[in-house]
């Protein structure tokens, strides 16, 4: 068993109830440092309050979870999260519309966050450097004076993929990272979270089952808020909890 | 740093208001003092005052706008800011009065004598001095806003729910401000001034310099605007209003974005009042009454949020069609404005200074179908803001 204090994010015994209903029962996950984590499993499984508990958005009711080995999670709001280096990416797309690409990454940029910090901001040649770095990342530099709100359902998920570098986090939550996108995309999107994955920890959940096999990363499938199976995806999707459960026979 | 960031703020169309407004500040003084009376050019007392009034109408909206425009806070209570500092200057003008009241009390002022108080109240300390008055002026409806602010905002709490609890807010102070035993005059408020700076509120010189220092308060209001939306704060006000608990996971504090804008227009809102007052003679409770609030939502709307100069053409618009029509057919006022609140709504949502937006799109989309390869650029009035998740 791996120490908590050479972990990533460390997630034990954590259970959430909403209404009665346990969304999360008992769920106990670790992420190690320069990791891929892949989540998978059917609707209701979990996936998603998941994410909402590590980053913040909803307290559990029980349960341990520590980031970087020593950080009590619970006891943090959003922002605080954030500022800590947990990215996290949705799984509808949210990009700041009305805004421009460019806009949208010094937004995310990691700079002092303090209102008067923020008042009197101007960029430096290092950040406009940063922010066209990661433009070419994402393939958007041509598109940088366009609003967000033109881009496609694809390139908006590499806007969040962008804005998610931009924030330089250490572990990287991504919520259905292809959805909506074209074959090529997909690859690429692969190829790009496992390049990332070789400095940050990064965590995937997806459905796309051809994508996770890109990723070649460890699997977990969840089930009903708690974990049905972990090993590589072979063994995963060998195991017939999971076959029954989620991938069907 | 700071001046990086006020030099940033001064674009073009900031520079046009500031020069415009600057020379409206002397312009029409000089009309009514310089050119004599029945000849051309001249602008009576009455119109000096009357545009004076528009601006600081203009300010207030401006105010508005700055949390409901850039950082999707709908106030229903900004009237109670304003109505704050009018008091304040009011208080000042109070003092000011001195044994020339109609019960020639030196220690106390009209009201408080028929109702037989014997000394001033403590919170009354302190207004004879101008710089005093000046500093409460912008301190109590910031200090408000900022208590205020922080509870709500602390707590979440957004939308609808936000509007009616500043609403409250304002009908709170309104009947607050009611009671005699509150210390300010009570229903009749403070009026019958006679100084300001030991300048009669009546000449026509005191009338001309409260039009300039209302027009350069103006001035200086859009500079503070505009330096802080073209900020990076401004972005993170914008992307608040777009999408608010996105803006959290990138790690910012959207409480403090949130108390920082509805402080700063408090305060600006506070200014417009102290200079409302000794254009208009008077202060009472009438002016925190909700419908005065929501009259400067619809100016805004009307002029267009979202933009510097929008809520400023809206407010002097709409005052300038209150005037003639409350004067013309008083019955249908109300009615109208109703009307303009709904047409805006239905088929102007960015108000007047979008619709110039649109032509502009329109004239720049035909150039672009005459070019050989258009370009995919869109102009930002083709999109609305969105509510947050």
């Amino acid at each position: 068993m791996t120490e908590k204090i050479d972990t990533m994010l460390y997630l034990d015994g954590v259970s959430v109830a909403f209404d009665g209903f346990k969304a999360i029962n008992k769920l106990s996950i670790i992420v190690h440092p320069a990791e891929m984590l892949a989540i998978i499993g059917p609707n209701g499984a979990g996936k998603t309050t998941m994410m909402d508990i590590i980053t913040g958005k909803t307290r559990p009711d029980d349960g341990e979870i520590l980031f970087n080995g020593r950080t009590d999670l619970t006891q943090l709001d959003e922002a605080a999260i954030a500022n800590l280096g947990i990215g996290r990416k949705f799984q509808k797309p949210t990009v700041f519309e009305s805004q421009t690409i460019w806009d949208n990454l010094e937004m995310a940029l990691r700079k002092p966050r303090g209102i008067f910090a923020t008042l009197f901001y101007a960029s430096d040649q290092a950040d406009v450097d940063h922010i066209t770095e990661i433009l070419e990342t994402v393939r958007l530099l041509s598109r940088k004076d366009d609003l967000a709100a033109d881009l496609s359902h694809g390139q908006k998920q590499w806007l969040e993929i962008g804005m998610l570098l931009a924030q330089d986090p250490k572990l990287l939550l991504v919520d259905e990272p292809v959805a909506g996108m074209t074959d090529a995309e997909t690859v690429e999107t692969a190829k790009l979270l496992k390049q990332i994955a070789k400095t940050r920890s990064v965590v995937v959940v997806e459905h796309d089952m051809s994508f996770v096999r890109d990723l070649d990363s460890r699997v977990t499938c969840l089930a009903e808020g708690s974990v049905l199976a972990e090993g590589s995806l072979e063994q995963v999707s060998a195991n017939p909890h999971v076959i029954e459960r989620y991938l069907g026979r | 740093m700071i001046t990086q960031a006020i030099f940033r703020a001064i674009d073009r169309k900031a520079i046009w208001l500031v020069s415009i407004l600057l020379l409206v500040a002397v312009a029409v003084p000089a009309a009514n003092l310089i050119i004599p009376p029945g000849q051309f050019g001249h602008i009576p007392v009455y119109l000096v005052t009357l545009f004076g009034k528009y601006l600081t109408y203009a300010m207030l909206a401006l105010a508005l706008d700055l949390v409901w425009g850039y950082c999707g806070i709908l106030s229903l209570g900004h009237g109670a800011f304003f109505a704050l500092g009018g008091y304040a200057m009011g208080m000042y003008l109070m003092r000011q009065v001195g044994d020339r009241g109609v019960y020639a009390n030196p220690d106390l002022p009209d009201f408080m004598v028929f109702l037989n108080w014997q000394e001033l109240p403590w919170y009354w300390l302190g207004f004879d001095n101008f710089w005093f008055a000046c500093a409460m002026v912008m301190l109590v409806p910031g200090t408000l806003a900022f208590i205020f602010g922080f509870l709500a905002f602390r707590s979440r709490v957004t939308g609808v729910y936000l509007s009616i609890m500043t609403q409250a807010m304002t009908y709170a102070l309104l009947l607050a401000f009611f009671r005699n035993d509150m210390g300010f005059g009570g229903n009749n408020g403070l009026t019958d001034f006679k100084e300001i700076l030991g300048a009669s509120v009546q000449a026509d010189t005191t009338r001309a310099a409260l039009f300039a220092a209302t027009a350069v308060g103006l001035a200086i209001s859009v500079l503070i605007c505009s330096t802080i939306v073209n900020s990076k704060l401004g972005k993170v006000m914008i992307a608040v209003r777009d999408a608010e608990s996105r803006t959290r996971f990138l790690g910012y504090r959207v409480e403090y974005v949130k108390l920082f804008a509805f402080t700063v227009s408090a305060v600006i809102a506070g200014v417009a009042g102290a200079l409302y007052v000794p254009q208009i003679g008077i202060i009472n409770p009438g002016e925190f009454a909700p419908a005065n609030s929501i009259e400067v939502v619809i100016w805004t709307a009307v002029g267009g949020r979202g933009t510097i100069i929008g809520p400023i053409i809206g407010a002097v618009l709409v005052n300038v069609g209150k005037s003639y029509f409350t004067g013309a057919f008083p019955e249908i006022w109300l009615f109208a404005l109703g009307a303009l609140f709904v047409v805006t709504t239905l088929f102007l949502p960015k108000g007047i200074v979008g619709l110039i937006g649109q032509y502009r799109t329109m004239t720049t989309r035909r150039e672009q179908h005459q070019r050989p390869e258009p370009t995919e650029h869109k102009p930002a009035s083709d999109v609305q803001p969105k509510p947050a998740e």
